[in-house]
């Protein structure tokens, strides 16, 4: 007779001989990233098989730094990073206490406004985004190029009304009887009482600005004006380009997420799992 | 809750502001610029000139062509990899948890341009680890770039390593909103782990599943940032071009506008499709 137990210990054994190789197989690119970033061009084009860090990383950065000034890009993409998901989570979450603590006229063509139109492909604003920004406003190549348009966003609007309408009422009633501002009371007792939601938005926000792409690499094309990821896109497919540089930036771009993510993951998942909750 | 019209507006319009203008305007305006010829100026009203243009232009049937093969193949394997990943991550038998979700989930904060250029490095013909790793086991090197199957795949590859354990966490967190004690009741009946799987756990999971495809369909329709950098400009021969790299190549290297909108119609058609589609699905039984 097998036991319980252990046909718990087989079932055990299999879930992680199937898990493991999984697990490997999809650490496998970011491990080969931080391989390639640390070898001399030479070694990433040499017949063996590498697996291990060398030692060049520091000369990479320098050949990254020769091939297009990165450490610049990446002032601004910190710069651009920063600011958006200020201005982000300022605005929706305004636009969600509204939407969700207030009755007024237009609530009901707003919000169906919002929901009617969030599964567009963004595509479809694209070429107006562009024309009115580059041609009518003459912006390309500055931050408010980089900063304004993605501020359209929705998705922290819907986030923030359902945070903002879990909360109870009598909460903002006590302040209200006790004459304190609206705008107070939005300030001072609701933005604290959010701050987990708030984090959770923020890092999403900061996450989709610092990996955006197409849009940085339409509206900021000039060199002194890309952001990192625009930058590091100029270097792929060129013949004459160090590619442990190119490795060394994009571990730039990649391990200060990661160790974001490590040390936040509990509101980053509540940020993506929460993109599920309509 | 009273009316207060004016207060409920000052939080409001700082964001419906730009919403309107960079979002709502577009919207219209794309659609208003389809119908024009965009390479005379001034532009004119020319309401067959793009949508004609489309009909008869064998690169965009060979973009959408991509893209919907692109659809059908990745999507699916890409949210049955998320169910797997995310109902082993589940298990109460699992130990180092958080090494596994750490594998999976790492992904989701690379971004684009980070990953196409360390995939392309990896499949590189002579010098790519994984023509290597094939080698060392006595399969034949792949031409990853030259032929249009080995590019297809590739794409397909980068795509589902880059979001399966985004789709993976919304499906895990649609996991752990199943109440235990169905559980409990199914294995004091002795149902086996598999049958609950298929009669429990799946039909509780549709919605947050459809949920997950709908994103990915109209997340992959837009593909752009893959085969314009790992592929090369939806290389070889434009084998994997995509209807956004079109877009890309009419509206920003050809700079005709017109064309370029009535392209970005035509995905926003089918998004407007498969949203409908979701709804018909996850509706409330009557």
């Amino acid at each position: 007779m097998i036991s319980r137990s252990q046909r718990r210990l087989g079932r055990s054994i299999l879930l992680h001989l199937v898990l493991t190789p999984l697990a490997l197989v999809w650490l496998f690119p970011l491990w080969m990233m931080v391989v390639f970033s640390t070898m001399p061009d030479y070694g990433i084009f040499s017949p063996g098989i590498e697996l291990l860090p060398h030692d060049n990383f520091l000369d990479n950065v320098n050949n990254l730094q020769r091939d297009t000034n990165f450490i610049g890009a990446i002032g601004i993409s910190v710069s651009v990073a920063v600011t958006y998901t200020f201005l982000s989570v300022l605005l929706t979450s305004m636009a969600g206490w509204a939407l969700a603590r207030y009755e007024f006229l237009g609530k009901r063509l707003v919000v169906a406004i919002i929901l009617g139109t969030i599964t567009l492909p963004y595509a479809v604003v694209l070429i107006p985004q562009f024309i009115m920004v580059a041609r009518d406003f003459q912006l390309a190549n500055t931050w408010i190029a980089l900063i304004v348009p993605p501020l359209f966003n929705s998705l922290g609007v819907l986030f923030m009304r359902q945070a903002f309408s879990m909360m109870p009422a009598e909460l903002f009633d006590a302040a209200r009887v006790e004459g304190v501002k609206e705008w107070r009371i939005f300030l001072f007792v609701a933005l604290p009482l959010a701050r987990p939601m708030l984090a959770a938005l923020a890092i999403i926000l900061f996450l989709a600005s610092w990996n955006n792409y197409l849009w940085p690499l339409l509206i900021n094309s000039q060199p002194g004006a890309m952001t990192a990821p625009v930058a590091l896109g100029t270097l792929i497919g060129l013949t004459k380009v160090s590619w442990g540089g190119l490795m060394a930036g994009a571990v730039m771009l990649t391990v200060p997420m990661l160790i974001v993510f490590v040390l936040l993951q509990r509101h980053f998942i509540a940020g993506i799992a929460a993109g599920a909750v309509k | 809750m009273r009316y207060r019209n004016a207060t409920a507006y000052r939080f409001l319009t700082p964001y419906l502001l730009i919403f309107a203008v960079f979002w709502i305007w577009p919207i219209i305006s794309s659609f208003l610029i389809s119908f024009q010829a965009t390479r005379t100026v001034p532009w004119r009203f020319a309401p067959t000139f793009n949508w004609g243009r489309l009909i008869g232009d064998s690169a965009f049937f060979n973009a959408l062509k991509n893209t919907l093969l692109i659809l059908v193949i990745q999507v699916p394997v890409m949210i049955s990899l998320a169910i797997v990943m995310a109902v082993l991550l589940n298990s109460p038998l699992l130990k180092a948890r958080g090494l596994y979700r750490f594998a999976f989930f790492a992904p989701v904060v690379v971004g684009e341009v980070a990953y196409s250029a360390v995939f392309r490095l990896m499949f590189s013909l002579d010098f790519g680890i994984v023509n290597k790793l094939l080698n060392s086991v006595g399969l034949p090197k792949v031409d990853w770039f030259s032929n249009v199957t080995p590019a297809m795949a590739l794409i397909m590859i980068a795509v589902t390593w880059r979001w399966a354990g985004y789709n993976a966490i919304i499906i895990l967190a649609g996991l752990q909103s199943i109440p235990e004690d169905v559980y409990e009741a199914a294995t004091l009946d002795r149902v086996s782990k598999v049958k609950q799987f298929f009669h429990i756990t799946l039909p509780l999971l549709k919605p947050v599943i459809v949920f997950c495809a709908v994103l990915s369909i109209i997340g992959t329709m837009q593909l752009f940032t893959e085969p314009f950098l790992i592929t090369e400009r939806g290389g070889p021969g434009g084998g994997t071009e995509t209807l956004g790299l079109l877009l890309y190549r009419q509206g920003f290297r050809s700079l005709n506008f017109g064309y370029a909108s009535a392209i970005a119609y035509t995905m926003a058609g089918l998004a407007i499709a498969i949203t409908l589609v979701q709804l018909w699905l996850t509706r409330e039984p009557k």
